[in-house]
């Protein structure tokens, strides 16, 4: 019982760990850039959750003074890691922009997005 | 109370928007932009150093709010110290001619210097917050303006830069990940109020857990082996002047950055007893600058040569924190310097090379150096530097790590230390011999090679002037500016 209670109360973390794992393995695994780029989408994704999962808490309401509740600081989720992940998401974006554009070059320099095509290539231009 | 600390920080800001916006009709004011942007800056780091050493710390609270709930900014002794190499290095960089350091002058509207003061306000930021998660912001501020310049050096620089986006947004997200940790363990962001915090949690394995993530996310960046595999492609391919600000103070910055990490926001015993944070970088350093050093040596192509001769060198600050004792830290804090002026210098008279004559591969220099003496004399400086041969500034550096390494008696540092120099040796006197020693072999490019113009030569010979003043200098670079920061050090 003791392990299920356990289980349920920190499902999320599991499922926010099990993300990051997937984000990894796209990231180094895949061979395909575009699938790298995913993978890292999914990488930022799972540490943004992790950090909104931080902020709940139990029985919390949206972080703007309710008079009925009174000023308790228990009543009302945190609302700093939101703020931070805003920003976070922000940079994410811009990153994935940035990694689009290059992805184009490549594609339009290489005719291939395939990390091992693209090394032969390049092996090949520069004998 | 002071508001310096923003102002190295605000010139680099506007005058990237400046000069963005004016290189849309003539490229010459984005480039006048730029340098005045960075002259500015210089001004307000060069003063904010004066003060830092004759005030103490200097604290500003953006927007008004206190600490710990706004987010501060903080010139001490440590970061007046990197924000002056930063600015330094980064003017030269703007001054040295387009044509040269970006192989060619960039197309109208490309903003290229726009992103060095983007990647230089990045750079300044990381070392002038006091703030957890703003540190975060500027890192990913000046990784993205980094990524976007080293694509300049054309399509196989691209890839390289994509590769180095990927692991670099991996070293960010670590970094961020270990500062959710110390969050949600702490409540706070504020360096200072962490610092004061942290001390009852530190048998708490989700603090260990922070550290080690910021500590890989951090090995990432600064190149450290085995996390270096981005660091040769993206340097050897991007033009002189980004390879230089790269590898003489990008990387760094996250030098700085574990370093600050062990000195203020943990205390360093943590690093030291309780996580073998110190020596495990101090082990890994070790075996990156042999690596890099035999890499740098079967190296044919010079700028490539460059690139794992920055994964040796960046592996002595490594080093330098690994010992954790003070002369340790010293050397490493003083490599820093040291290797800004070399290695910018090294990469700058790259790009001179390449300009006046096309060549990149050192079999081809043959004759070189009777052909444009100045230039070449400024390389043997920085070279000779490199080795660490007394008085050029890299022999002090050397020197500290090495009596860093007999007082902790760990005697294999020693022994890397000074096989290092004599690989380093190897792979730069094979260079000189080339230029100097070997006759001409009547390559056309050679013959007609010429000195560079002034505007090339100023800024290499800048540096290599600064190499030997550094060198008769350093004594007071250290009683006065490195002793009060690793005086935190049992």
């Amino acid at each position: 019982m003791v392990a299920i209670d356990l289980f349920l109360s920190r499902y999320v973390y599991l499922m926010i760990v099990i993300l990051l794992a997937i984000g990894l393995y796209g990231m180094l695994g895949k061979r395909n850039l575009l699938k790298k780029l995913i993978g890292m989408n999914i990488f930022q994704t799972a540490i943004f959750l992790f950090f909104i999962e931080g902020a709940t808490k139990a029985g919390g309401t949206v972080p703007v003074i309710d008079e009925s509740l009174g000023m308790e600081a228990a009543k009302y989720i945190n609302p700093l890691p939101h703020v931070l992940i805003l920003t976070g998401i922000v940079v994410g974006l811009s990153l994935t922009g940035v990694a689009l554009a290059f992805l184009l070059r490549i594609y339009r320099a290489y005719k291939t997005l395939d990390d091992r095509d693209i090394m032969a290539n390049m092996k090949e231009s520069s004998e | 109370m002071s508001s310096l600390s923003v102002l190295i920080l605000a010139p680099l800001l506007l005058f990237c928007f400046i000069s963005t916006l004016v290189g849309i009709w003539r490229l010459r004011w984005a480039y006048a932009a730029a340098i005045t942007g960075m002259a500015l800056a210089l001004a307000a780091a060069g003063t904010g150093f004066y003060r830092v050493l004759s005030e103490g710390e200097l604290h500003h609270f953006l927007g008004g709010w206190p600490p710990p709930f706004g987010i501060e900014y903080v010139l001490d002794y440590l970061s007046a110290f990197m924000a002056v190499i930063i600015v330094f290095i980064g003017l030269i960089a703007v001054i040295y001619p387009p044509e040269a350091g970006l192989y060619h002058t960039p197309r109208r509207g490309i903003p290229a210097y726009g992103l060095v003061l983007l990647l230089i306000g990045g750079l300044v930021g990381v070392v002038i917050t006091g703030d957890l998660f703003n540190l975060f912001v500027f890192l990913e501020i000046y990784s993205l303006a980094s990524y976007a310049l080293i694509t300049l050096g054309g399509d196989r620089a691209v890839v390289a830069s994509f590769r180095y986006l990927i692991l670099g947004t991996i070293a960010g997200s670590f970094y961020l990940l270990g500062v959710g940790f110390i969050y949600f363990s702490t409540g706070t962001l504020n360096m200072a109020d962490a610092a004061r915090l942290l001390p009852p949690l530190y048998g708490s394995p989700t603090i260990m857990a922070a550290v080690a993530l910021i500590v890989v996310g951090m090995g990432i960046k600064m190149a450290l082996f085995p996390l270096h595999v981005w660091l040769p492609d993206a340097h050897s391919y991007a033009p002189p002047v980004v390879a230089a600000i790269l590898a003489a103070i990008q990387i760094e910055v996250a030098g700085y950055v574990i370093v600050r990490f062990m000195l203020t926001i943990f205390q360093p015993q943590y690093f030291i007893d309780i996580l073998p944070v110190t020596t495990v970088i101090g082990w890994v350093a070790a075996a990156g600058i042999i690596f890099g050093s035999v890499m740098a040596i079967a190296q044919k192509d010079f700028k490539r040569m460059l690139a794992y001769s920055t994964v040796a060198q960046v592996a002595y600050i490594g080093l330098g924190i690994g010992l954790a004792n003070p002369l340790g830290l010293i050397g490493a804090l003083l490599h820093i310097l040291n290797h800004a002026f070399m290695k910018s210098c090294l990469f700058l008279v790259a790009g001179g090379i390449r300009y006046q004559t096309g060549l990149h591969a050192i079999p081809q220099f043959a004759g070189l150096g009777r052909k444009m003496p100045l230039m070449m004399t400024a390389f043997t400086v920085a070279a000779l530097s490199m080795v660490g041969i007394p008085p050029t500034a890299g022999f002090f550096s050397k020197w500290y790590l090495v009596l860093g390494g007999i007082e902790a008696s760990n005697w294999v540092f020693v022994a890397v230390i000074l096989a290092s120099s004599l690989l380093t040796a190897v792979y730069f006197f094979r260079m000189i011999e080339k230029l100097f020693a070997t006759p001409s072999e009547g390559d056309p490019a050679v013959e007609r090679a010429k000195e560079p113009p002034a505007r090339i030569l100023g800024p290499i010979l800048t540096l290599a002037t600064g190499i030997i003043v550094l060198g008769l200098i350093n004594a007071l670079i250290v009683s006065y500016v490195l002793q009060p920061v690793v005086a935190l050090l049992p």
